[in-house]
């Protein structure tokens, strides 16, 4: 999995004798000698934590389903019955289920990394769209695990989103009952969600390995986004960010530990400590914070096939990006325009996450207070009008799209870019980089 | 094999039909094969057996007292039989329906006794919302029939789709009047 050159030398028998047969120690030597860019901050840490994430959803997960049963009769209580009853079971069904808002967490900040620093352009586009494919099973992975503990939000939330199938012209009903192995979200499907939710975590885990792959095939992009050129621009992963990682998943673990120990519930809904009724539909559904803004796309448009085709265009366009931005410029520290646009479209996508979260017609922006009157015209109260949600939801929505379809495509070709370092060593060491170097 | 090798040794020409047939052969069998396994594999999570068996239900409309509604779990779906009051019925049946998204009369939701009549205090029909499958709340939104929470669909006392996300009126089941009073769902 390494592009550089190895510098591995075998230096007893056995692996002497194991490198000619299996060369596992060198793949594993030249990984950790890896020559990375010496100016990467804190922000590049997230591959660690997601990596961390990942084998941690992967161990407490299998250890889950030792305890859990994937039956409508026993779901519910068997969940219940891990956090009561099973030995440490308080701590290990926690870490699944937070864990699983830590992983989208840390993947949205190594999204906008990406997208900041511009680690999508040539020559990493493969590496950005198996990234995008990680994010897409990832959020698959995400769906069919929150089913499992079979409440109100677990079985009202499949039944939404496996209702986007129905969408589908002609083939829609057949498409979404043959998903569910039913007329309805029932046992079966409750089944085979079971099935694929322990399955995918081992697909992603493969997409990792691609990722990591195609990472060190095509170099580590770094905040200035100048490729190394000399030996001095970098440094060994090992130690120099094998510490730098250690380090940043320690503070991630403590912000993780706190909510596994004292808020174990506050990433979630007390919905779904509401066993799974056919027959009611919570007042209020909505998703896992981390697919709220997709879930405000849905809703801003009126028409059901059109909010589904908006949503799957949202991620849809991440995939493109790298044909989308026309600027030869990767970091936005040296694009004083479109860093700007990009502080907006965070903003934006905040936005939507918000407005995910709130009930359509309620006012998110109130600009006042106007009478309401009865059928007479006469004065009966007064109530607050301005922007609702859904229009507020349409604007960042537009925002969304034009970011990635107008302005990237635009900016890249206007705007004049600050000038760059030569090299990553002058940036780091300013006049002293010639000492350096010689 | 060893014969081949002595053949090719000796500068004989091999016999290139008989190649092309065993490719030809076994990359057929091979493409059926996968095929005629590919449809199990896809048909299987289709609806099982003993899910198509637990089909259908009867429900005594009778029992439902006037501006009540009846709930049942059909197919893992509710259905709702409303005994309509007269305003709801004047209501459901004096739309104008050139305006609905959905455009059906009252009468094209009801099904007919077996004397031929209708009898428009009983409505039957799938308690789904068409949008994204939520169950509605009844006596609510802004044509007093029927209001979706989840996204804000609201339905008419006849369950006609009036305004929101929902792009059809709620289902009417497959069903018929087996006596006066008794219906069979399914």
């Amino acid at each position: 999995m390494s592009g550089h050159p190895s510098t591995y030398e075998p230096k007893y028998g056995a692996t002497k004798w194991m490198d000619q047969r299996l060369p596992i120690i060198r793949m594993g030597a030249d990984f950790m000698t890896y020559p990375s860019p010496r100016n990467l901050n804190y922000w590049y840490a997230f591959g660690a934590i997601l990596t961390m994430c990942l084998a941690s959803q992967i161990i407490t997960g299998i250890i889950l389903a030792m305890h859990y049963v994937p039956h409508v009769d026993h779901a519910f209580d068997s969940v219940q019955r891990i956090r009561r009853d099973v030995p440490y079971g308080w701590l290990l069904q926690p870490m699944h289920a937070v864990g699983a808002s830590m992983f989208f967490f840390a993947v949205y900040i190594h999204m906008f990394r990406g997208l900041y620093y511009g680690s999508y352009k040539a020559p990493r586009e493969v590496l950005w769209i198996i990234g995008c494919l990680i994010y897409l099973v990832m959020m698959a992975t995400g769906f069919l695990g929150y089913t499992l503990p079979w409440g109100q939000m677990s079985f009202w939330g499949a039944t939404v989103i496996t209702g986007f199938f129905g969408a589908v012209p002609v083939v829609g009903e057949s498409l979404q009952q043959w998903l569910l192995g039913g007329y309805a979200v029932d046992n079966a499907t409750l089944n085979r969600f079971f099935a694929l939710h322990f399955l995918l975590p081992f697909v992603i885990a493969a997409l990792v390995g691609l990722h990591v792959w195609a990472l060190h095939h095509a170099g580590q992009n770094n905040p200035i986004g100048v490729t190394e050129k000399t030996k001095a621009d970098t440094l060994s992963f090992h130690p120099y960010y094998t510490v730098k990682d250690g380090f940043a998943v320690v503070v991630f673990m403590l912000v993780f530990a706190f909510f596994v120990f004292y808020q174990p519930d506050a990433l979630g809904h007390a919905d779904n400590y509401i066993q799974a009724d056919a027959m009611k539909t919570p007042p209020h559904i909505v998703p896992e914070w981390y697919f709220l803004p997709f879930y405000a796309i849905l809703r801003a448009v009126p028409d059901k096939l059109a909010g589904i085709l908006l949503m799957i265009g949202a991620i849809a366009v991440l995939f493109v990006l790298p044909w989308l931005d026309t600027s030869k410029v990767r970091s936005m520290r040296f694009r004083p325009v479109a860093k700007w646009f990009f502080v907006i479209f965070l903003f934006f996508c905040f936005i939507l996450g918000w407005c995910g979260a709130e009930t359509p017609d309620n006012i998110a922006i109130k600009f006042g207070m106007k009478d309401v009157l009865d059928d007479n015209g006469a004065v009966i109260g007064e109530e607050a009008w301005g922007l609702n949600f859904t229009w507020l939801s349409r604007i960042a929505t537009f925002y969304y799209f034009a970011y990635f379809l107008l302005i990237l495509p635009v900016l890249g070709l206007v705007e004049k870019p600050k000038d760059r370092p030569e090299s990553i060593t002058k940036s780091v060491l300013g006049d002293k980089a010639h000492a350096a170097a010689g | 094999m060893s014969d081949a090798h002595t053949a090719k040794a000796h500068g004989e020409t091999v016999d290139e039909d008989k190649r092309d047939f065993i490719y030809i052969a076994t990359g057929a069998a091979a493409a059926a094969g996968v095929a005629a396994l590919a449809w199990p594999l896809v048909a299987q999570m289709g609806k099982a057996a003993d899910t198509l068996a637990a089909g259908s239900i009867e429900i005594d409309v009778s029992k439902v007292a006037e501006g009540q509604q009846l709930k049942m779990l059909w197919r893992g779906k509710p259905v709702f039989v409303r005994h309509r009051t007269p305003k709801e019925i004047a209501e459901a049946e004096g739309t104008d329906i050139s305006k609905c998204p959905d455009p059906q009369t009252d009468n094209e939701r009801l099904i007919a006794k077996p004397d031929g009549q209708l009898d428009p205090r009983y409505l039957v029909m799938i308690g789904v919302c068409t949008h994204f499958g939520c169950i509605p709340v009844g006596e609510a939104g802004e044509f007093d029939g029927w209001y979706c929470p989840c996204h804000g669909s609201h339905y008419d006392t006849s369950g006609r789709i009036r305004k929101g996300p929902a792009p059809k009126n709620m289902e009417i089941p497959d069903y018929k009047y087996i006596s006066d009073t008794v219906i069979k769902v399914g």
